[in-house]
């Protein structure tokens, strides 16, 4: 039966019912591509010129830029931005500063919210469906309604101007807590129900079986607080003042403002800004765009 | 005398559940020890301020010295002030512009992208990539590109023959190059958004419309958009809701200006409360902006209730 339909030649009625894009294709013209290339290709060098602008112009000379019309096109490779950027600014002070309060919060993320998801998805405790309700309530309140008592806070606990600042507000974010409970709810129980019953502590049952197979939720939480945090610029410019403490979006901003006509150095200084985030994302392209679009269609 | 053989017996759990039971009881230490961080910092930063602000907007405060209670004088003060009007307005008019125009570039990109043609991956990738830019990063290129003397915008249109424009700096056009600037950086999110949501239009349902004879656009009409509504409502709301609350670029480019043609509402908040010491008048327009924002996200819930009860009404 299977050998009938498949020989060439045969008339087939169901076969020309299922398949009339292809007869239809077959009569067109032909195009050595695709004609969605002729849609597509400008399309993609819009969104990707201004990118390709950033990069040229921060190994542009200020001459270049300053002249009227500015050159689009560097006559050479100089490296006069990065260097002054990398040497007279604070820079690679402020990469660093970048650098901790982002590690730190994926990794406080990571840990506080593993640990409170798994409880909430797995232990039954007194409180726990108010307290579930709360951290889901919390989600919702936009930022802008608790800045300005969490500045009071932080300055109370002396952390204004510090690093800390940064950092405390957003150890655990409501979301890192809800992603991971509706994951861990999604794992097989029976497997930590047995080394349970077999004497293990839930910490050992969450740390040896749970977030062994718990690593796409685990990416997600770090790809998105890296993201976010790595990005923001409304906290930092509220809870810092002092130069030594910027982020590198604060700083960048800053130093903006401060060398007007210095574009170059501006932008190798937002070349060394966007660098690791761009890196990363080429890096980990699936994860990043899995984790977006999923908690985009969850919420 | 001789020992009697033990009877064999399984040392299994006795089928009383005490043990169990007190292991369950002793557990809520140990989840309470689990939680206790997120609580703390969750509840303490987010619970706790939200009360805090409320009372603030009911308070003369700078944030140093101590506050004075006015009642509902920074309300009353709010709805006469022509600048938090105008900073509704922009934020509207930015709003209202930027939701559609995503939703409606990122679903024709996405139904282009969803189909087998070469290249298809870089395609996605150029045009996600701006997506996880900073606003700042994003500010501080367009303040360059436009730059109205040394940008390579004008730069290209004086060699079109075009005169120079003034983009940012033009009250009349700032808040548009905003808005095309977010478009730059958010289409993206939407492209990928929806691209994802059609892998999981069934293909047993376009495989049975196209039996039934339907084209390519009533396919699109009649099978893929109505399976696409939830993700749609989806992105209504998360673009409104990101577009009301916009501030990073708007800080970075122009600080509300020229002529405050740009000052949305967070910047408003975020001028009252630490730029002019006004804190309790600024907690005051963080109320109205949460309650508005909490208007839009009951809104978009009431039309989705009601999108899946025709839904369902349809099926029987």
């Amino acid at each position: 039966m299977t050998a009938t339909s498949a020989r060439p030649g045969t008339a087939d009625p169901v076969r020309g019912v299922l398949d009339p894009p292809a007869a239809v294709e077959r009569r067109r013209p032909r195009l050595p591509f695709s004609p969605w290339h002729l849609l597509l290709a400008p399309l993609a060098l819009v969104f990707a010129v201004p990118l390709v602008w950033l990069v040229l112009s921060s190994v542009m000379t200020n001459a270049e830029i300053n002249r009227f019309p500015p050159a689009l096109w560097p006559s050479g490779i100089d490296l006069g931005g990065y260097r002054y950027v990398l040497g007279n600014a604070m820079f690679p002070r402020w990469f660093a500063n970048s650098l901790i309060v982002s590690a730190v919060t994926v990794a406080a993320n990571l840990v506080f919210g593993s640990l409170a998801g798994y409880a909430f998805a797995r232990m039954r405790f007194a409180g726990s469906r108010v307290l579930l309700g709360l951290m889901l309530a919390t989600m919702a309140v936009p930022f802008q309604l608790t800045m300005i008592p969490t500045f009071l806070v932080m300055k109370k606990l002396g952390l204004i101007d510090t690093l800390g600042a940064l950092i405390v507000p957003s150890l655990v974010t409501p979301f890192a807590v809800f992603l991971l409970r509706q994951f861990f709810l999604s794992l097989p129980r029976e497997l930590e129900e047995a080394a349970w019953i077999d004497g293990c502590s839930r910490l050992r049952v969450l740390w040896r079986i749970v977030l062994p197979l718990s690593r796409p939720a685990l990416a997600t939480v770090a790809v998105l607080t890296f993201l976010t945090t790595w990005n923001d610029l409304t906290w930092p410019l509220i809870a810092i003042n002092h130069d030594t403490q910027y982020t590198l979006q604060l700083g960048l901003t800053t130093f903006q403002g401060q060398h007007h006509t210095q574009w170059a150095a501006v932008m190798a200084g937002n070349v060394i800004t966007v660098l690791p985030v761009l890196l990363a994302f080429l890096g980990a392209q699936k994860t990043f765009i899995q984790s977006i679009t999923s908690s985009g269609l969850k919420g | 005398m001789p020992r009697l053989p033990r009877p064999i017996t399984v040392e299994g759990p006795p089928p009383d559940p005490r043990p169990l039971r007190r292991k369950r009881r002793r557990e809520t230490g140990t989840a309470w020890a689990f939680v206790s961080p997120a609580v703390l910092i969750v509840l303490g930063l987010s619970i706790v301020p939200v009360i805090w602000s409320l009372l603030l907007s009911f308070q003369a405060s700078d944030l140093v010295t101590p506050s004075r209670w006015v009642g509902l004088d920074n309300y009353r003060a709010l709805a006469q002030d022509p600048n938090f009007s105008q900073a509704v307005r922009n934020t509207l008019l930015y709003t209202v512009l930027y939701v559609p125009l995503s939703l409606l570039f990122g679903l024709a990109l996405a139904l282009v992208l969803n189909r087998r043609i070469r290249l298809v991956g870089l395609y996605r990738t150029l045009i996600f990539v701006p997506f996880v830019l900073s606003a700042t990063a994003q500010g501080v290129l367009f303040s360059f590109i436009l730059d109205p003397e040394f940008g390579a915008a004008n730069s290209v249109l004086h060699r079109l023959g075009v005169s120079s424009q003034g983009f940012l700096s033009d009250p009349s056009q700032a808040l548009l190059v905003l808005v095309a600037i977010t478009l730059w950086s958010g289409t993206g999110f939407c492209v990928v958004v929806y691209l994802a949501a059609l892998q999981d239009v069934p293909q047993s349902l376009i495989e049975a419309a196209r039996l039934d004879g339907a084209g390519r656009r009533h396919l699109l009409r009649h099978v893929t958009l109505p399976t696409l509504t939830p993700v749609t409502v989806f992105l209504v709301l998360w673009q409104a809701i990101q577009s009301l609350q916009v501030f990073d670029l708007v800080y970075v480019t122009t600080k509300g200006g020229p002529l405050g043609s740009t000052t949305v509402i967070v910047y408003f908040i975020w001028e009252q409360a630490f730029k002019n010491a006004t804190a309790g008048y600024g907690a005051s327009a963080a109320y109205v902006l949460a309650v508005a924002l909490a208007l839009v996200a009951g809104a978009v819930r009431l039309v989705r209730r009601r999108g899946r009860h025709r839904l369902e009404g349809a099926r029987s």
